[in-house]
């Protein structure tokens, strides 16, 4: 049982570390402040979701979990607003969203080439 | 009042898992501190159906895992885009109607489309959503329709 668990924790974990590393990725290899919010938004979700999952399971039932599934909670409900408001302060301080269409070596950065 | 009664019950229940102490005393203090907090609220006048909205909570308990679902799913679509060998985005900014009828229910939807990666709400002018999709797939299909109908149903008849 207890191996299982601790199987199941560290593959939580792992998974989570995946898409914070994943996330990371993103933020260099798109082009825009836009693409680039929802390579941010995979680290808050999934890795971080994932992370915490693992870390309740780790704990086992106790007011630890309880905390760590508020710490989940509250980050869910807060991080779209962030989102939200980084992109409205993107849109309306001119910056153009970059499209599949428009010239892909503006502003020294490349079109998402390797 | 029934409201202020949740949000004090809310507000303890919140308080003794993150205070981790037992002790009279310091439940004294979480019970006092409770209080103030909803009485003084309760006379601003901010404890309405908007802020407390725990007439949702039974719709809002089936929804939340087919939103954890959904945000799974949509995580490992926006995956597969940046760890292609090529970063093919098609990004592009959309508007359409939302069909929610409160300010409550604009918000979780639009907060749910936020939280799933690959599409981002920028504004929102009265039904009008506008919407950041790093490839148009992520907005037209009908996975995002699927989303208004279920937030309409979360926010039950006139909110």
């Amino acid at each position: 049982m207890d191996q299982v668990l601790s199987v199941l924790t560290w593959a939580l974990l792992l998974s989570g570390a995946f898409f914070l590393v994943t996330g990371a990725l993103g933020m260099v290899r798109l082009p825009d402040v836009f693409t680039r919010m929802h390579a941010a938004g995979m680290a808050d979700t999934m890795g971080a979701g994932l992370i915490l999952a693992g870390l309740c399971l780790y704990s086992g039932a106790n007011l630890v979990t309880v905390r760590l599934v508020l710490i989940l909670a509250f980050l869910w409900f807060t991080s779209p607003i962030a989102t939200h408001a980084l992109a409205k302060a993107a849109l309306s301080g001119g910056t153009e969203p970059y499209t599949l269409g428009a010239g892909t070596d503006g502003e020294g950065e490349g079109g998402g080439a390797p | 009042m029934n409201r202020v009664l949740w949000l004090w019950g809310i507000l303890f229940a919140l308080w003794l898992p993150l205070s981790n102490h037992f002790e009279p005393l310091f439940i004294g203090f979480g019970l006092a501190t409770c209080t103030i907090a909803v009485v003084v609220g309760a006379r601003m006048g901010i404890v309405d159906r908007e802020s407390v909205p725990v007439h949702l909570v039974w719709r809002g308990i089936r929804y939340v895992p087919w939103l954890v679902w959904e945000i799974f799913k949509s995580n490992v679509r926006v995956a597969r885009i940046i760890l292609a060998p090529r970063v093919r985005v098609d990004p592009s900014i959309v508007h359409f109607e939302a069909s929610q009828k409160t300010d409550l229910g604009r918000f979780i939807y639009a907060n749910s489309i936020t939280l799933t990666p690959g599409t981002v709400t920028t504004g929102i002018v009265g039904d009008d959503f506008e919407v950041h999709a790093i490839v148009q797939e992520e907005i037209d299909g009908s996975e995002e329709n699927d989303m208004n109908r279920r937030v309409a149903v979360l926010e039950g008849e006139g909110g």
